[in-house]
């Protein structure tokens, strides 16, 4: 027999207390780091407009500090909000938006039932269709929309182009796809006997959809529905190419259009708008959000 | 309350049966377990019963009627799933109370329909909770509560039990054979687990590649297996297979498990093997509690061999010996105290008198 002696203790080597603690320290700087940088970065740009929105053209112009305002003035939203013309603009980008929401939510959330649940003959075929259309981009597709719907006027006599309810038609192919698209994956994501429970319990399909799909899915419908709003809020192609009267223009075509006047460009006005335009997004995302992220976190399922 | 039939009954997916031709009678008030290894087929009959799945060939009748075409609604039927399936969304009362909503109910009916059954269930308590707010226990018993109050013909359990940890499981488990005994309706329940197939079913079916292995109480099962199937499926630890071979010597029919060791068969038995062929491939099966120490006063039909363990496992009341005879594993059980130790020689006992003999080939019970 030999004799071997087993050295239990191991190589040695150096042990760090705390460098768990140490090391999450560490991470946490970084990531502060970051995203101060990340905030620097997206938030310069608004607090420029609202600097500048707040500035008489003359400061504007002078060749003062772009950062620091002298003289402050509400002179640009005053007259901006007493202007018939952009509280059009204003009312035009609010109708577009909202009626696109519903119509899109009305055909999205059926479609994606139907698609993450019936399975019927090239339902998955049709699902992935339904993303690829959303891959063409518009600046591919605003001519021969335009034609369509030139021609749909001069055939049925019905006034379609230069109206700015011809955008609630064009919008939602936009909107449509990829609301479809992200609620079958929310659709999907509900176990499959929370359905059978409810056809068991009696439900048809639509009861199951409305009393059981909907609720459960609601973080889902939200964050579709803050898509196809802020999607027909900032669309800037098509009504730009489908309404050319100013009082059919919504809100990103009236800003450009009529506050550039050749190439006079009234920047406290032009600034003012835009901050005043992207108000109604933001606010719908800071109510929504709360709800959004509660939604989230609630454990919809078996858990 | 209705009995349930099953004539013929095939599941075809593409080219794969996962149900092939199966033929069950349910007597009303009976409680049916369907058991069986994953992939048997028995989760598909129990959906096949419930109208989720669409059946390939063949008829189920509920009540008398053949309901093939009937959809799940008006089948009247009510099914408790293994993941629970709670709508989140709702109260424990909403959750019980949906299905009778859907049929508008009276307001005062369904109150007192839900107060019932949480009464019963004894989750009074908790009928204002969401289902995230309970527990694995509390949630099953509202999946059962969401069955009861439709006082439907038929209940459907798909595993109801699988999701609990094995404590809860037991409690669970006499819970739902109370709630049985004083409901009483028609059930048909789906495991993979035997012992809740043995506790809980008046009879049990034993399913295995899509087909009916034996239909049986469970005593029925676990003393007169038919197949080698049940047999090995049915008790835990399982019952011991062992080669052997049938011979005659002097007049007598003789059991030779290995070159030392032959049995002379009691003769109940030899008169029932005696039409076997000699050259058959047999297995003798015999369970691990038909397996004991030998001690002075054997009973006839109670032979002993010596053998060497390899492996004891002491259980308490009992203990476990693992030993090997021509290859073949064999475990035993023994009382604590007999003295079985690892790797130690013993003397034990086997009681003929509780032995099967099967067909090698076949895997029928002889």
């Amino acid at each position: 027999m030999s004799t071997v002696a087993i050295d239990k203790a191991g190589p040695r080597r150096n042990v760090k207390y705390g460098s768990m603690s140490r090391d999450r320290a560490w991470a946490l700087r970084w990531s502060y780091f970051f995203l101060v940088l990340f905030a620097i970065f997206s938030l310069t740009p608004p607090l420029y407009m609202l600097i500048t929105s707040l500035k008489t053209s003359a400061e504007i112009s002078a060749a003062t500090n772009p950062w620091w305002v002298f003289h402050p003035t509400l002179a640009n939203y005053v007259e901006l909000l007493t202007s018939n013309q952009f509280l059009r603009f204003f009312w035009n980008s609010a109708m577009v938006s909202i009626v696109v929401v519903i119509v899109t939510m009305v055909i999205s959330i059926p479609a994606a039932f139907a698609l993450a649940r019936m399975k019927f003959w090239g339902s998955a075929t049709l699902a992935t269709g339904v993303f690829l259309t959303y891959l063409v981009p518009d600046s591919l597709l605003f001519i021969p929309l335009f034609k369509v719907f030139a021609t749909v006027q001069e055939w049925t006599g019905i006034p379609l182009l230069n109206r700015w309810y011809v955008l609630l038609f064009i919008y939602p192919t936009l909107t449509v796809p990829f609301c479809t698209w992200i609620m079958i994956g929310y659709f999907a994501s509900i176990p499959k006997e929370l359905d059978e429970a409810a056809i068991i319990d009696g439900a048809s399909w639509l009861q199951t959809l409305t009393r059981i799909f909907i609720p459960v899915a609601l973080p889902g419908l939200i964050a579709a529905t803050i898509f196809a709003f802020t999607v027909s809020w900032a669309q800037f192609l098509y009504p730009l190419v489908f309404t050319t009267s100013v009082d059919q223009f919504v809100l990103p075509v009236g800003i450009t259009t009529t506050l550039i006047k050749g190439d006079v460009f009234n920047w406290g006005q032009i600034m003012s708008g835009a901050l005043l335009g992207a108000a109604p997004p933001l606010i719908i995302y800071a109510f929504l959000m709360d709800y959004y992220i509660a939604g989230l976190t609630a454990g919809a399922t078996k858990g | 309350m209705a009995d349930v039939a099953l004539r013929k009954v095939v599941k075809r997916y593409d080219d794969v049966e996962a149900v092939r031709g199966i033929d069950l009678d349910i007597a009303d008030h009976e409680f049916i377990v369907l058991v069986g290894p994953s992939g048997c087929g028995k989760s598909t009959t129990l959906r096949m019963i419930a109208g989720l799945e669409d059946i390939s060939d063949g008829d189920i009748l509920i009540g008398g009627d053949v309901v093939n075409d009937v959809p799940p609604k008006d089948r009247d039927i009510a099914m408790v799933f293994q993941n629970y399936a709670l709508y989140p969304h709702m109260t424990v009362a909403e959750n019980m109370s949906f299905g009778l909503r859907l049929k508008h109910y009276p307001k005062a009916e369904i109150k007192a329909r839900v107060t019932e059954a949480a009464r019963l269930l004894d989750i009074t308590d908790l009928i204002d909770r969401k289902p995230k707010q309970l527990s694995g226990g509390q949630r099953q018993r509202v999946a059962m509560g969401r069955a009861i109050v439709r006082n439907p013909k038929v209940f459907l359990f798909d595993e109801p039990l699988s999701n609990l940890d094995a404590k809860l499981r037991v409690q669970m488990r006499i819970e739902i054979k109370k709630v049985h005994q004083k409901v009483r309706t028609t059930t048909v329940y789906v495991t993979h687990d035997q012992v809740e197939a043995m506790t809980l079913a008046d009879r049990v079916v034993v399913m295995n590649k899509g087909c009916i292995e034996q239909i049986g109480t469970p005593n029925e099962l676990y003393h007169k297996p038919a197949t080698r199937f049940v047999a090995g499926f049915i008790g835990s630890p399982a019952m011991n297979f062992i080669p052997c071979r049938l011979e005659d010597t002097g007049g007598k029919l003789n059991l030779r498990l290995t070159d030392r060791i032959s049995f002379a068969l009691p003769p109940s038995r030899a008169a029932r093997y005696n039409a076997l062929a000699r050259t058959d491939r047999l297995l003798l099966g015999i369970r691990p509690e038909h397996i004991t120490e030998s001690h002075a006063h054997l009973e006839p039909g109670v032979e002993t061999f010596d053998t060497m363990l390899d492996v004891t496992e002491p259980m308490g009341m009992e203990t476990l010996v693992y030993f090997g005879l021509d290859g073949a594993p064999v475990c035993g059980r023994v009382n604590p105290n007999a003295g079985a130790r690892d790797g130690a020689p013993m003397r034990l006992a086997m009681d003929l008198n509780n032995m099967h003999l099967l067909n090698e080939a076949t895997g029928i019970v002889l």
